[in-house]
Formats: structure tokens, C-alpha cells, sequence
């Protein structure tokens, strides 16, 4: 994979996506070490391009580029100078200039990251764009789940929120429903985008019937700061229709972990007492997505060679 | 459990098409893979099970004879061949020195030499560690030795783990080759290979009994007139 670009879990294969889950069980001991560091991208430059601020996402890659001894360099950009998209592609060319071996891209708009990699030479990783996809959240929380589950066919996953907008949300149907999980979403009718049939889940608008029997609850962060009208009347009634309490947790499958891409709003999508205690596996999600991230950056940073573009 | 090292020398099998000289050995590759096809791969058995057992012993009494800190033993092997040999390793140092030996398992991917010039990447083998290598006395073990480039990752790779009191090595087969200045301590047979001819760990599992049977064989095919120089040495690591 080395030179690939990943802008999404919707054009991975699914061998594809077991090598990058398996790569990253193997990374994940480098961080048990104390000395947490293996030389193998020393010398490459990893650069990451965040045009959206996002300190969790982006400190996650620095580290896992760190671990792996690749210099890695923050090249923060503040959205409103690159509303054009001339520009954007001119700090895409410029950065490009500086031969890097690996981009990491966030932006508010779908289809940035494609737009860079288009002209880039070195392969870029979508770390979120628009309502999109953001392929290495959804590959962590796979690799959250293979972890606590051992295994991905025959179990049912429900996606709790704002489904419409979340490239999380995205991202994950496509990666389970890959892997052979069964998925369903639920939401107010609002937050569920129509025609979400078709990439293959269950729609429903009632929590307990989504729940009812599945072995993963996700929820997904509502962003106050995006919603500028019209789809909930209120924080309170989302929160005592969708959030997520142990109450509600009773119609899942007894041994159902809940997970939640972060940062939570305690109260809204998940109690206190669930954001921090089993059966969520929250921090397991954070940790994780440094090795994942380790696992992408060490298949995919560096140049292709000609040989391999047969 | 089917460890295998083919076509090139010490690689494991999905990476070889890849090595030093692409080209060259991905011409290797489809002759064998055509070779095998029309029976004109020729294997023979040089270690069988009842050899390598006592090759471990008999390398289990040097290490008991050597002034080494018997307590301090830390056998690391280097998957995937190492881990079957150090298994039995460790059983007849307990048998012979009354202690079991630490046993540590050890991936040297991310410490390969020729990762940047590679057009792909390997895949990871496990790694476990169960505890430091400070002041063990440390025997990396491995199936096949011959550019000694895996034991020198080998090397830095423990290092990360600790500071060992020693490091020694144990190769079932070493096969010559080398392109570092290694030196093997316990060798279970010199094997010289010719360009062309593949020296292959394997661990089967054995339906009717528990045990793994472990064997060495040297693979060889009419070698073709444009690989008869310098292949045996494009292989990766050893």
C-alpha cells in the first residue's frame, strides 16, 4: 500500500482492511515499551494539514509518527485564507515541494482531501472531511471492537445520533458492513439522511428497538457548534429520547460495549457514569487509534515505486 | 503451523518478490512457481526431525558448558521459525540445567536495513516480551543464518528491551553468505547452498500426535541461464 492514498473505508477491500488492523495488534506493543519509539520511518516526513482544528485527531497522528521516528511537522492553516479553492491547491503544490512522505488531511468540505491528493505526490490520509468519511477513526473503532468481540460476522452494531452529518458514522457502516457486521443507525427522523438503506443498515427511529440485542452501541458526539437550526427542539429531549443511560443499555445484549469517537458531551449522548466506566470502552478507542495510526502511516508513508503500478 | 521460506534464501514468502532486485526475483518466483508445476523442483531433506532434536541438544549442552549465568537465560526467538526451536531449546536447558530458560519472542520487521527501498511493506509478527532483557544473559534464536542482516536488527531491536550482560546466537542452519561481520555462537549445521538452491525451515503439525515435527530442506531448480549469477545473494535478510 505504500504511495495509496486512504480517503475512505468505502474503497478499501476487506483484506485490505483486516492487513491494517492486524499491522496495527502488532504496534500496539511497541507502546507497552518503555521506550516507545522503532526506527522504521526515520528519515520521512509526515506532515499534517489540519484547515479544521481537531487536537485530538492530530495528536494521535503526531505520536504515531513520532513512534515510528518519522519527523513530523504541523502545518496549520486557518480555513478562512483558503476558502478558494486555488489556494487550497497552492498550499497543497507548496507543501508538496517540500517532499513529504506522507499527508494528513482535515477540512470542513467533503472531497478536499481527494482534491489535494489529486495533486500530491505523496499519499494523503483523509482525517475527516465534511460529513464524509474519517477512515482512520472508523478503523480504530474496529480494531476497538475485534478487541473486545474477536471477531466482526454475526454481530450487530447501532449508530446512535446525527447520522446525516457524520463522516464517523460513514466511514463505520462501510468498514462493518465490510467486515460482515450487521449495522443499524437511530436517530431522530431529522438526523437520519434518507435513502441510508442503501449503504446497507437498519434505520430506525426508536432507540430501544435499535438496541434491542446488539453487542455495540455507538454514540456519536452532537455538534452544537454545526446545527444551526431545525433538526432537534432541544439538547434535554435528544438527550432523554438518545442518550444513553444504563436504563436504555438494558436492551442491548448484556455484554454490549459503548463507544464514542469523543470528545463526549457528558449528559447528552452518555451519562456521566457511562462516559467513564465499563461497559464503555472510550480510552480503549484513544489508545488505540495511536497504534492504528502507527499501522497506516508504516504501510502506506513514502513514495510508490514504479514497479508496483502495474 | 507451516513455516515457510520461499523463494529466496531467508524471506519470508510474500515479501521476496519485492527484495534487492525486483526484477530478477520476481523471474525466479514464476520459474519456481512453473517449476513446481512440472516437477522440476528438486527438495531434499538435510535436517530431519530426529537431526534437529539432536542439534538442540547437543547445542543445549554447550550453552550449559559455556560460562554463562544459567539464571539469567533469556531465549528470544525470532519468528517464525525461531519460536518452534526455542521452544525446544528451552526444554532441554530445563532438563539439562534443572531452570527453565525466560523465553521472549521477538519481530524484527520494523528494524529491517531495506524497508526505504522496498515497494512494499512486510507484514508484522508478533512480538512479546515478557519482561526485560536487563543483565540476561540473551540467545536470539533462529531457523536459517545468512546475510546476517536479521540478526543485526536483531540486535537493535533488543536493545530497545533493555541492556543485556550478553548476546549470543543461535541459527539451526547457517548457510553462509554473509554481508556483516555476525558471528554465529551455536550452529545446528553448516549448510553451503549454491545460487538457485533455497534453504527452507518448516514446523508441520502432525494430525495424529500433539507434536510438531520440525524439518530443513534444501530446495533447487534448473536453475535459468539469466538468474545463474548473484540471485542467491538478492534476498533480503538473514
Amino acid at each position: 500500500m505504500i504511495g495509496q492514498d486512504l480517503l475512505g473505508i468505502e474503497h478499501l477491500e476487506r483484506d485490505q482492511i483486516e492487513l491494517i488492523l492486524e499491522t496495527a495488534e502488532r504496534m500496539q506493543e511497541i507502546g507497552t515499551r518503555d521506550v516507545k519509539k522503532v526506527p522504521t520511518l526515520r528519515g520521512r516526513t509526515v506532515v499534517n494539514l489540519f484547515f479544521e482544528p481537531s487536537t485530538r485527531t492530530q495528536t494521535s497522528f503526531e505520536i504515531a509518527g513520532k513512534r515510528l521516528a518519522a519527523d513530523v511537522v504541523n502545518f496549520s492553516v486557518s480555513s478562512s485564507s483558503l476558502s478558494k479553492s486555488e489556494s487550497l491547491l497552492d498550499t497543497a503544490k507548496t507543501l508538496d515541494a517540500m517532499d513529504p512522505d506522507a499527508v494528513i488531511v482535515r477540512h470542513k468540505v467533503a472531497g478536499v482531501p481527494q482534491r489535494i491528493a489529486d495533486v500530491l505526490d505523496a499519499p494523503v490520509i483523509n482525517a475527516g472531511d465534511g460529513a464524509h468519511e474519517h477512515p482512520s477513526q472508523a478503523l480504530l473503532d474496529m480494531l476497538t471492537v475485534y478487541q473486545e468481540k474477536g471477531r466482526f460476522e454475526g454481530l450487530s452494531v447501532a449508530i446512535i445520533g446525527d447520522i446525516a452529518h457524520s463522516r464517523v458514522a460513514r466511514s463505520n457502516i462501510y468498514g462493518f458492513t465490510k467486515l460482515g457486521a450487521e449495522v443499524r443507525v437511530a436517530g431522530p427522523p431529522t438526523m437520519l439522511p434518507p435513502h441510508i438503506e442503501t449503504l446497507g443498515v437498519k434505520a430506525y427511529t426508536s432507540l430501544r428497538e435499535a438496541l434491542d440485542g446488539v453487542d455495540v452501541v455507538m454514540a456519536l458526539r452532537i455538534q452544537n457548534e454545526r446545527l444551526g437550526g431545525g433538526i432537534f427542539p432541544s439538547v434535554r429531549e435528544y438527550s432523554a429520547t438518545f442518550g444513553l443511560d444504563r436504563a436504555k443499555l438494558r436492551f442491548a445484549r448484556r455484554d454490549a460495549i459503548v463507544m464514542h469517537p469523543g470528545p463526549v458531551n457528558r449528559g447528552v449522548e452518555l451519562s456521566h457514569d457511562l462516559a467513564d466506566h465499563r461497559p464503555s470502552v472510550i480510552l480503549d478507542q484513544v489508545r488505540n487509534g495511536v497504534a492504528l495510526r502507527m499501522a497506516l502511516l508504516y504501510l502506506i508513508a513514502g513514495r510508490a515505486f514504479p514497479q508496483d503500478q502495474e | 503451523m507451516a513455516n515457510t521460506r520461499s523463494p529466496s534464501p531467508d524471506s519470508p514468502p510474500a515479501e521476496s518478490a519485492h527484495s534487492a532486485s525486483p526484477a530478477l526475483l520476481d523471474g525466479i518466483a514464476a520459474d519456481q512457481a512453473e517449476a513446481s508445476a512440472a516437477e522440476e523442483l528438486h527438495e531434499r531433506v538435510v535436517l530431519d526431525d530426529e537431526r534437529i532434536r539432536r542439534a538442540l541438544r547437543r547445542i543445549a549442552h554447550e550453552i550449559v558448558e559455556s560460562d554463562a549465568d544459567l539464571s539469567a537465560l533469556y531465549l528470544v526467538a525470532i519468528p517464525n521459525g525461531g519460536v518452534p526451536l526455542a521452544r525446544r531449546l528451552a526444554e532441554n536447558l530445563e532438563s539439562l540445567a534443572g531452570a527453565r530458560p525466560q523465553l521472549g519472542i521477538m519481530d524484527t520487521t520494523l528494524y529491517r536495513d531495506d524497508l526505504a527501498s522496498r515497494g512494499t511493506r512486510p507484514r508484522l509478527r508478533r512480538t512479546e516480551m515478557p519482561s526485560s532483557v536487563d543483565r540476561g544473559v540473551v540467545i536470539l534464536v533462529e531457523d536459517v543464518v545468512s546475510t546476517g542482516r536479521t540478526i543485526r536488527a536483531a540486535m537493535d531491536a533488543l536493545m530497545d528491551f533493555g541492556r543485556p550482560q550478553s548476546v549470543k546466537v543461535v541459527a539451526l542452519v547457517d548457510r553462509g553468505h554473509r554481508e556483516l561481520p555476525i558471528k554465529i555462537d551455536y550452529v545446528g549445521k553448516n549448510i553451503p547452498t549454491q545460487p538457485g538452491e533455497s534453504v527452507i525451515f518448516r514446523a508441520h503439525e502432525r494430525a495424529e500426535a500433539e507434536e510438531e515435527i520440525l524439518e530443513v530442506v534444501v530446495q533447487s531448480l534448473d536453475t535459468p541461464p539469466s538468474a545463474t549469477s548473484g540471485t542467491d545473494r538478492a534476498g533480503g535478510m538473514a
